[in-house]
């Protein structure tokens, strides 16, 4: 079925990208626990991708997992552009990883009841870990929103930056309605809306405040994106472009 | 005829790489045993995190030890049929992870709130008076914390 196939690819694609960048802080984070927090949250969702693309591979007969996230052209990916940019300053990652994981753990939420079994089953894996990224993320929400007022001002101009982006995770997906009428997901509107109830009462802790009149980043879903993904993926595929044939 | 519970014995022997002092069947990671005709096996297991680094060197050990027992054919498959969490964890796994100093994951109903995620037993002075600070650790199924009361740092092995 195209439209579960293009679904469990965007979803594995946001993963997989946010996975990467996340691992981009490894040996650079600002104090040791936060280099290991995105290191593991890297492993988590590169993990994570893994599980989907085999979903892909064995239900649906698409390639070897390593192919697909490795030998795929940048107009095939269906990630949102939110996860594709650098990872700037650190107020911009944890900005990022607030938005996206509160989005993730909803969605997951959402999937331990789809129709798919083998999906629900996975979700009801990674609901659990999701609760860690979200616990990570909003601590520092809290306690950088709450600090210093060179910490507020640097979290509320992420927040701007970062919010338009972040809806561009609720872009529209193709043969959404197919889904819907299956049982497999239950569409990007409602996940929004449970997504927003689930920031709200943080970004409120925080002293933070959503942008007025935001407009949403789309395009990713449709394989447009920005001028960030080409070099990452060029750079995450540079030792499988050496040999994809090579074993491990 | 060789028995799932000799199986399951077998599998006492294979350690998790991370924490070599619980076995796969006391961390609950074993989620099924069958043995079937012509002296063959299968064995399921599950990981206890999606991105646990750790599963196909836990799998291939499975396979060797269920194999020396003398099986033909040994089918080790990982799969998500049964989801892991914490609660799967043995009775005396508990224990072996308090041995370890690892403070042991809460047993819940289904699911963990977020506030208990922030508490745990230190395993040094059994203090309960104790601070998150960082629910990611040296290995995906571990947080950091410190003890208030006797101000040691230590590891809590993650309730999911």
């Amino acid at each position: 079925m195209q439209s579960l196939k293009n679904f469990l690819y965007t979803i594995a694609d946001d993963n997989l990208i946010l996975g990467h960048r996340n691992s981009e802080w490894t040996g650079l984070g600002p104090m040791l626990e936060e280099d290991i927090a995105f290191s593991s949250m890297a492993q988590d969702k590169v993990g994570l991708a893994y599980q989907l693309y085999q979903l892909l591979h064995t239900d649906m007969g698409e390639g070897h997992p390593d192919k697909v996230a490795f030998a795929r052209t940048e107009t095939e990916f269906k990630c949102c552009q939110l996860v594709e940019y650098p990872i700037g300053e650190y107020d911009f990652s944890l900005v990022r990883h607030f938005l996206f994981d509160h989005a993730m753990y909803e969605l997951f939420s959402m999937l331990t009841t789809s129709a798919y079994p083998a999906l629900a089953q996975l979700a009801v894996k990674v609901r659990g870990e999701l609760k860690y990224h979200v616990l990570h993320a909003d601590t520092w929400m809290k306690k950088l929103g709450n600090g210093s007022e060179e910490s507020k001002a640097r979290m509320q101009s992420a927040l701007n930056y970062a919010y338009p982006l972040a809806l561009g995770i609720f872009e529209p997906l193709e043969g959404e309605q197919e889904l819907v009428q299956y049982g497999y997901f239950e569409g990007m509107a409602v996940l929004q809306e449970r997504w927003l109830a689930s920031i709200m009462p943080v970004l409120e802790t925080a002293g933070l405040k959503l942008p007025v009149n935001a407009e949403a980043t789309f395009g990713g879903r449709k394989g447009y994106h920005t001028e960030y993904l080409a070099p990452l993926l060029k750079e995450m595929t540079e030792v499988f472009a050496i040999d994809p044939e090579a074993e491990w | 005829m060789i028995s799932e519970a000799q199986i399951l014995l077998a599998l006492q022997e294979v350690k998790d790489p991370e924490i070599p002092v619980i076995s796969v069947v006391d961390l609950g990671i074993i989620t099924k045993i069958e043995v079937g005709e012509e002296n063959s096996a299968k064995v399921t297991m599950t990981p206890t995190f999606v991105g646990c680094p750790a599963i196909k060197h836990m799998q291939h050990e499975v396979q060797l030890a269920v194999e020396a027992l003398g099986f033909d054919t040994v089918e080790v498959v990982v799969d998500y049929t049964i989801p892991w969490n914490s609660n799967m964890v043995s009775e005396r796994g508990l224990q072996q992870l308090k041995d370890f100093r690892l403070s042991p994951p809460k047993r819940h109903c289904g699911t963990i709130s977020m506030a208990d995620l922030e508490h745990a037993q230190c395993p040094n002075c059994f203090g309960t008076e104790t601070t998150l600070l960082s629910p990611f650790g040296p290995t995906l199924c571990r947080a950091m914390f410190k003890c208030n009361t006797c101000g040691e740092g230590f590891e809590q092995f993650k309730a999911v």
